[in-house]
């Protein structure tokens, strides 16, 4: 056991509160400018639909910083998430004008010492987007 | 089809690559992050992500970026990004496989500063048949 950002006691089992990240076509640009990845499929839905994709989708890597944002939040910073993996097992899907939620929650997994291992879960109109989504955090 | 040649090989980056904090903000500034005094978990994505496209669209490699989908991603940060850092990026080319006409390939990224690896990364890249 043992506790993060103060007394709350962390056991095997212990379920984060649930976040909820939101994301537009905007965001997508910006993600797409800070990251140097202009793959037309996040940017342009007669592109998108050309490749066979229902829309223009997220970058699984904007999927997967937003959910190491929700972990840095529990951990305590950036300095401590030490392992982060995932599967992008289905697309965030963002159409022109609106708003999707990203809905982030995760469980704990293992505590060896001062590690704590998350399993994490995301789902994006109730879809599950992110497949093996672990992540090792110290305190 | 990729040349299966090139598994098993590693390529390193020809430049070394600055990490500015003008940089780390942008990427922290998506996502909500406000205390970049060091990177968020994912940042390094941006570095490694560049070279594995120049690395795999390499005529003698031959992979058509377009058709590329990311298939799964891990890190392993040894200690955190910050501005300041020089890094020599790594990309080996560790499997490649076929299955139901798509190219799956498993690279590698390992980021280096001076002798000191500070993040490594592995990517699954799906190419499209």
């Amino acid at each position: 056991m043992g506790d993060i950002g103060g007394a709350r006691m962390i056991e095997v089992g212990t379920i984060l509160p649930t976040k909820i990240f939101y994301l537009d076509r905007g965001l997508l640009k910006a993600y797409a400018d800070a990251s140097g990845d202009h793959n037309p499929i996040h940017q342009s839905e007669e592109f998108a639909r050309s490749v066979g994709l229902p829309n223009v989708i997220a970058h699984g890597m904007l999927t997967m910083a937003l959910v190491g944002k929700f972990i840095t939040d529990w951990a305590g910073g950036s300095a401590n998430v030490k392992e982060f993996s995932a599967r992008f097992i289905k697309p965030v899907i963002v159409p022109a004008g609106e708003k999707v939620d990203l809905t982030v929650t995760a469980t704990v997994i293992e505590i060896d010492g001062a590690q704590i291992k998350l399993d994490c879960v995301a789902t994006s109109a109730g879809v599950k987007v992110l497949g093996m989504a672990k992540a090792v955090v110290t305190q | 089809m990729i040349n299966p040649d090139s598994v098993g090989r590693t390529f390193d980056s020809a430049d070394l690559i600055t990490v500015t904090q003008s940089d780390i903000d942008a990427f922290a500034g998506l996502i909500g992050e406000t205390d970049t005094r060091v990177a968020p978990p994912t940042f390094s994505i941006r570095i490694t992500l560049s070279q594995f496209e120049s690395v795999l669209t390499k005529p003698e490699i031959g992979v058509d970026w377009a058709r590329l989908v990311h298939g799964d991603q891990k890190f392993e940060i040894y200690r955190p990004v910050i501005a300041g850092d020089i890094f020599k990026c790594s990309a080996t080319i560790e499997t490649l496989r076929s299955v139901a006409g798509n190219e799956i390939i498993s690279v590698r990224s390992d980021l280096h500063n001076g002798s000191e690896l500070v993040v490594s990364s592995w990517a699954t890249l799906v190419v499209r048949g």
